[in-house]
């Protein structure tokens, strides 16, 4: 097998050298009792050209196929992504390096990520951005349970509905074994989060709220950031659509003290929801309660500026069950990768690109109102929004399939109250093609 | 030193990316709008941030350098201990980043996503049989995810038994993950020392276990590399008094086709597809940690599970007792794809050959190192090797200083200064992708810095001198952060 090299050769000379006179000798300590009995039950070797042959039989059951349009976003956006970043990040430097504990010879990543750290904190507008979570929906319960910890005597967390569904399903089973309670808020008609019952719950540690949120409402943050302080809580702000913020006033200029989210369209591909990206940050003042690596810069015996992990005391390998979260791996290279979307796609790019994405939807929106349809939420949103037909979708969905076109997620099985209504998503990739073409079926 | 793969080279600076670039540049195709422009309440606006324009040259010049500052598997020889540095193949990029798996949406319906389901499932199955468990979900995103998960499957069996559990046995040897996660649940870490032989003693727990305790974590093969031979015995005793049995599997590479977990009395197993099934460790992630478990508790893994009916996949998410959902998605799919075609082109032999010859490696190192190095546990280790820095102490030369020599003559050092419980640990994990010729240089160059340290320590003491920059002061930036440019 091609990545075995040891010849039988190879193999008796090993052998001689450690004192045995077969494989089977070398795991003495191994009792008969925990042996594995026969041979493992999984198929034959595939050389490369079947393993290629099996992929494409794997890739033939995808029903929507890459040149169709999906209309959906729910956390998961299609982007279009520069050639030049699957090109840099295959670099094998990068993509087959450990986690930087050896400075010296991981500079590359290391810079990498304080650059990653820096742009991240200027688009989410906080004083420090770490260096990754697994994903938005763990970067939200981490950060519930990092309020639980800045508050020291608090036992209570809020929660939007208007919060991404599977989000909310994360934090429950975080908070699950733990004496801390979560709390659902409700949402208005206009789309935006209830805050009005904060007032009602005492012992309030932190609430989160996220914008644009999952109806693609854009939520006002600095009022609800003023609610929330004034309840003595923390305000936990989240986001799915990170590109929002080249337009739109990002969560950090409006209150907010801990900024949550996914940053997956910063040029990292759906990929059935994983690998994902988990940004995170926070106020100064809470720094050393952040879960997740930091990198930091200093000089070497030279002199010279160089980077390294750093505050390391926060975490598992130092600190262990008392350390502010249990995370290790992160999301190395898709940490680099949104780097690289960042400083491809530029300040001027980024705001031309997220007022493409505003406008496109807008025009959507504009036109299927004149085919009839209803805006289920009056609110302002970026790129994604919540629509109703008088008559059942169903059918006008089943036919733009045959067009290649995924128009939007129905939302009844997550809000029950919103069954029959769709979550369309609209981004740079929609041609205005596709959006005439989408209206023209609702037409008929 | 004659034969070390480090020689020298030309490195090239490159600053910081807001050093760089000039207004107006662009690195990246954005379409000039086909739409009319639409009206936005201008309090909603914000100034956008500051970033730099670049243009897609600056963007690749910037980051071919910054690659060449780093060391990966494929530049050479990472003997990294509890990490499984194996070689990662190729052709498991190539489906990765197959254009059906990554513009897959999460949230299309079942019927329309076969393949990927289909992938989920038998990659399920295929991780149970390996390891001999019952049941796997591959939802946890990294090893750590995977011991959260393992961790709320204890809390909840034990609150469906109504047992108030509120301690967990861990031993001295456990992964700074594992107390991290068991705290992330409440349980208090009732620390367990190792016994002279590098493994733990029966009695110790038979002393410690009772009826507030939910049961151990234990590693196994153990961070010192040594089989835990009384696992058996112990997952007895826990298990009389009512607890769970939870293996940290991130040394499973030893293992393969030689151990059945399920048969060691292990009741809930996590593994890392970034260590032993060859996916990418992309300079600290995106990994994978599904987590196993035997029958019996397979109610509680997260949902959703993906399950079969005839020759149709779906999504199962009713499931009432399961412990929920710790991803967004279904997990890191992108680097479930690079495990399961690795599976794929090993099958069962190979994996076993994976095993027999990451365990022939490291025994061949240790033999030809005792003596100059001093070995923690002169005992059989498994797939790594511990020794520590006890025989240079007298140059004044430590684990770190030969650590660092090591990277100027070409290699990554092995892990060091872990496990805690030996002092001044070198912990060599060679794994089975390297080849004999290989290890033989690797062992002649140790030789030398060992020799080095006794003939020459100052320059060990201020290597390295070959890379980008020397040793950094990391006091400095633990005491005055500075995270952001």
């Amino acid at each position: 097998m091609r990545y075995l090299p040891h010849t039988d050769e190879d193999i008796q000379i090993m052998m001689d050298k450690i004192g045995v006179a077969s494989l089977e000798e070398i795991f003495p300590t191994v009792p008969q009792d925990c042996r594995y009995q026969g041979t493992m039950d999984i198929p034959d070797p595939y050389t490369e050209w079947d393993l290629n042959s099996h992929m494409d039989e794997i890739r033939e059951l995808m029903d929507v196929k890459p040149d169709y349009k999906v209309l959906i976003g729910a956390g998961s956006y299609d982007h279009h992504i520069p050639t030049i970043i699957p090109s840099l990040t295959s670099r094998s430097e990068f993509l087959t390096a450990y986690t930087p504990y050896q400075p010296e010879m991981a500079q590359g990543t290391l810079q990498g990520l304080f650059e990653y750290q820096t742009l991240a904190s200027r688009l989410l507008g906080v004083d420090v951005a770490n260096a990754s979570m697994y994903d938005g929906a763990s970067a939200l319960a981490e950060a519930l349970l990092m309020g639980i910890r800045v508050s020291r005597k608090k036992t209570k967390v809020a929660v939007s509905r208007a919060i991404h569904p599977h989000y909310r399903q994360v934090v429950e089973a975080y908070f699950r074994p733990t004496e801390f309670e979560v709390i659902e808020l409700p949402y208005l008609p206009d789309g935006k989060t209830d805050l009005q019952g904060l007032d009602d719950i005492d012992d309030l540690a932190a609430v989160a709220v996220q914008s644009p949120n999952f109806f693609g409402v854009i939520e006002d943050l600095q009022t609800a950031g003023e609610r929330i302080h004034e309840v003595g809580a923390l305000f936990v702000a989240g986001f799915t659509e990170p590109l929002a913020f080249g337009l739109l006033k990002n969560p950090g200029s409006q209150g907010a003290d801990i900024v949550c989210g996914e940053g997956q369209s910063l040029g990292i591909a759906r990929s059935f929801g994983g690998p994902a990206l988990g940004m995170f940050g926070c106020k100064d003042k809470f720094l050393r309660s952040m879960p997740g690596r930091l990198v930091g810069e200093t000089v070497d015996l030279d002199g010279k500026r160089g980077f390294v992990l750093t505050l390391s005391t926060r975490e598992q390998h130092i600190r262990r069950e008392k350390a502010t979260s249990n995370i290790c791996s992160n999301q190395g290279i898709c940490t680099i990768t949104a780097t690289m979307y960042m400083a491809a796609l530029g300040g001027t790019g980024l705001r031309k690109l997220a007022r493409l994405n505003y406008d496109k939807a807008e025009y959507l929106k504009a036109e299927l109102a004149k085919a009839g349809a209803k805006m289920t939420f009056e609110s302002a949103g970026f790129n994604e929004f919540v629509v109703e037909f008088d008559e059942d979708f169903r059918p006008v969905y089943d036919q733009l399939v045959k067009k290649k076109i995924i128009a939007g997620l129905e939302l009844g099985r997550f809000y029950p109250e919103l069954a029959g209504k769709y979550l369309f998503c609209v981004t740079e990739t929609a041609s205005r093609e596709v959006l005439d073409t989408v209206v023209r079926e609702v037409k008929k | 030193m004659k034969n070390a793969p480090g020689i020298s080279g030309l490195i090239l600076n490159e600053p910081l990316l807001w050093e760089k670039g000039k207004k107006g540049r662009n690195g990246m195709s954005v379409s000039d709008s086909d739409v009319p422009a639409a009206p936005l309440a201008e309090e909603l606006v914000g100034e956008g941030p500051d970033f730099p324009d670049l243009s897609e040259v600056d963007v690749v010049r910037h980051y071919t350098r910054l690659s060449q500052w780093n060391f990966g598997v494929d530049t050479g020889l990472y003997p990294l201990g509890s990490c499984t540095m194996k070689y990662n193949p190729k052709i498991n990029e190539k489906h990765a980043a197959a254009p059906e798996i990554t513009s897959a949406h999460p949230m299309l319906s079942d019927e329309q996503s076969q393949g990927t389901l289909k992938l989920m499932y038998e990659l399920q199955n295929y991780l149970a049989i390996i390891t001999g468990m019952d049941s796997v979900s591959v939802q946890p995103a990294a090893g750590a995810h995977g011991e959260l998960a393992g961790m709320l499957i204890f809390a909840a069996y034990h609150k469906s038994r109504g047992s108030k559990r509120t301690k967990i046995l861990m031993p001295d040897t456990a992964h700074g993950t594992n107390p991290a996660s068991a705290a992330l649940c409440g349980y208090k870490p009732v620390p367990v020392k190792s016994g002279e032989r590098g493994i733990l003693e029966v009695e110790l727990i038979r002393e410690l276990m009772d009826e507030e305790t939910a049961g151990i974590m234990i590693t196994n093969p153990n961070t010192l590399g040594l089989f835990e031979e009384n696992i058996r015995e112990i997952a007895d005793i826990v298990h009389e008094k009512g607890g769970l049995v939870y293996a940290d599997g991130a040394n499973l590479n030893a293992i393969m086709g030689i151990v059945d977990s399920k048969k060691c009395g292990i009741d809930v197993l996590h593994l890392n597809l970034h260590k032993t099934f060859s996916t990418p460790h992309g300079g600290g992630g995106p990994g994978a940690g599904p987590v196993c478990v035997v029958e019996e508790l397979a109610k509680f893994l997260p949902a959703p599970l993906v399950e079969k009916d005839g020759d149709k996949y779906r999504l199962e998410h009713n499931r009432p007792e399961s412990v929920g959902r710790i991803h967004g998605f279904f997990g890191n799919f992108g680097v479930l794809v690079r495990a399961y075609c690795y599976i794929l082109s090993m099958g069962a032999e190979n994996l076993k050959k994976v095993s027999q010859y990451a365990v022939l490696n490291a025994c061949y190192i240790k033999e030809h190192l005792k003596g100059h190095l001093h070995l923690a546990y002169n005992r059989p280790c498994m797939h790594e090797a511990v020794f520590t820095d006890r025989f240079q102490l007298e140059y004044k030369v430590s684990t770190l200083d030969m650590a660092k020599r090591l990277m100027d003559c070409g290699y990554h050092p092995p892990t060091i200064y872990f496990p805690l419980v030996v002092h001044g640990a070198i912990m060599i994990e060679p794994t089975e992708t390297e080849c004999l010729e290989d290890l033989d240089t690797f062992i002649e160059v140790f030789k030398g810095v060992v020799e080095e340290a006794k003939e020459n320590p100052d320059l060990l003491g201020s290597s390295p001198q070959r890379f980008k920059v020397k040793r950094l002061d990391e006091t400095r930036a633990a005491r005055n952060p500075c995270l952001t440019g």
